[in-house]
């Protein structure tokens, strides 16, 4: 029989590593669809699904049994993908400033707004401008966009989980809405 | 009459809000709107076209096969009055072993013939390991110096991530010490005591304890430094 999410937390909590891994198992391929959405590289979804995880095991303890396993772990990884843009981010700005002072991996500077190579394979021209406009996206309005249009978090949730005002989160969906209307009414045009 | 807002049609698609049955009439009696809600509509069925790439069943156990060895290695629930006295004695036997051993590497004369490739690995291991440290300390401090003024804020998670970025802090600043580097050595000797008044804290901050702990990491200039370490070590670990 299925162990169900409130019992396998209860008995990791009670020190059970079998227990854990039914929720590994059970949660990994929606976490990594979710933090590809939100960081758009598969190897960093990768580094986000593993310490989603490793954060929700050290915090099992905490875990309020009246919610939802599955929406306390999707804070945490909305938490986690939001760590590793804005560390990705800061990579980017120190390789730029390093090349500035003469350092020899000018290549490593390069901005990471264009698709990478696997998804470029994997997509059509649609599901390519789509994923540039995206990348146009700042990490907040992403973050918010992605919670409200591919998870179905609504506002509320989605300003908990990103530690901002609901107004605040409301206003980053409206922008990105905005942006990707800018950014993708042409090609809706073109294909109607 | 009045046409609808943009972001009363996003509240709208995303059935969010209270103003549903009057935007429903509203597009049912005005076309201009229903034309602009349609092209909104069309615009947000093509963003479900962006690519996820495709992950098996087996994704979870994969993961799991990793996972599995970190979480031996992290702290657990401990509580060490209900630590069995078995495992105290073993505790201890292993600290022993582990001193004996460190004795006998530091005292047993060893072979120079080979020493300076061992030596390298072992600088590039410390510095990957240091790199990564500083980065995750950094990410902390970012959290905290960009919170909102005047807001309380959940730090739960940035505790529990300083209690254990602590510990390793320790370690890296002996090491660094015993190896000489003294600019690392004085950066982790100033990052440690901000580490643990964010783990020593409250998982809950007022908005005047935010506030102190901010003024606290811009008045050390702590950030900046360990930014600026974070870069040299990184740097000095893709030349070696």
């Amino acid at each position: 029989m299925e162990l169900g999410d409130s019992v396998a937390v209860a008995q990791a909590r009670a020190g059970d590593p079998g227990a854990f891994r039914v929720l590994v198992e059970r949660h990994s391929r929606n976490l990594f669809r979710l933090a590809y959405r939100m960081t758009g590289h598969q190897q960093d979804a990768e580094d986000v699904v593993q310490e989603t995880f490793l954060r929700a095991y050290r915090q099992l303890a905490k875990f309020d049994e009246r919610a939802s396993f599955g929406t306390w772990l999707y804070r945490i990884a909305a938490n986690c993908a939001l760590d590793t843009i804005r560390a990705r981010k800061r990579r980017a700005e120190q390789n730029e400033s390093a090349v500035e002072e003469g350092a020899p991996d000018p290549i490593q500077s390069l901005p990471d707004s264009a698709p990478p190579p696997d998804r470029l394979a994997m997509s059509g021209q649609a599901g390519q401008r789509v994923a540039a406009a995206l990348n146009e996206l700042s990490e907040m309005e992403r973050t918010a966009f992605v919670l409200r249009h591919f998870e179905g978090m609504c506002i509320d949730d989605i300003s908990r989980t990103l530690g901002v005002q609901p107004n605040s989160a409301k206003h980053s969906i409206f922008r990105a809405v905005q942006k990707l209307r800018r950014a993708l009414e042409p090609l809706v045009s073109a294909a109607s | 009459m009045n046409h609808l807002t943009e972001e009363q049609f996003v509240l709208y698609y995303y059935g969010e809000g209270d103003g549903s049955p009057g935007v429903r009439e509203h597009l049912d009696a005005c076309e201009a709107c229903r034309a602009e809600y349609a092209g909104l509509q069309l615009v947000l069925n093509v963003v479900d076209s962006a690519p996820v790439p495709d992950r098996a069943a087996s994704y979870g156990a994969e993961v799991w096969q990793r996972l599995q060895p970190k979480l031996g290695a992290r702290r657990r629930f401990f509580n060490p009055l209900l630590w069995p006295a078995r495992h105290w004695a073993a505790a201890g036997a292993m600290a022993a072993l582990v001193v004996a051993a460190f004795l006998a590497g530091r005292y047993y004369p060893k072979p120079t013939q080979t020493a300076a490739a061992p030596q390298q690995v072992r600088e590039r291991i410390l510095l990957v390991a240091v790199g990564d440290h500083l980065e995750r300390s950094q990410m902390i401090l970012v959290e905290l110096a960009n919170a909102r003024p005047g807001q309380p804020l959940d730090v739960t998670s940035e505790r529990d991530r300083a209690a254990d970025l602590v510990t390793e802090n320790r370690l890296y600043r002996q090491t660094a010490l015993r190896d000489g580097d003294h600019n690392v050595a004085s950066v982790l000797d100033e990052l440690e005591p901000v580490l643990l008044e964010i783990a020593r804290g409250p998982g809950q901050l007022t908005p005047e304890e935010v506030e102190k702990l901010r003024a606290r990491i811009e008045a050390d200039g702590i950030l900046f430094k360990v930014r600026v370490v974070g870069s040299t070590v990184r740097h000095r670990q893709s030349t070696l």
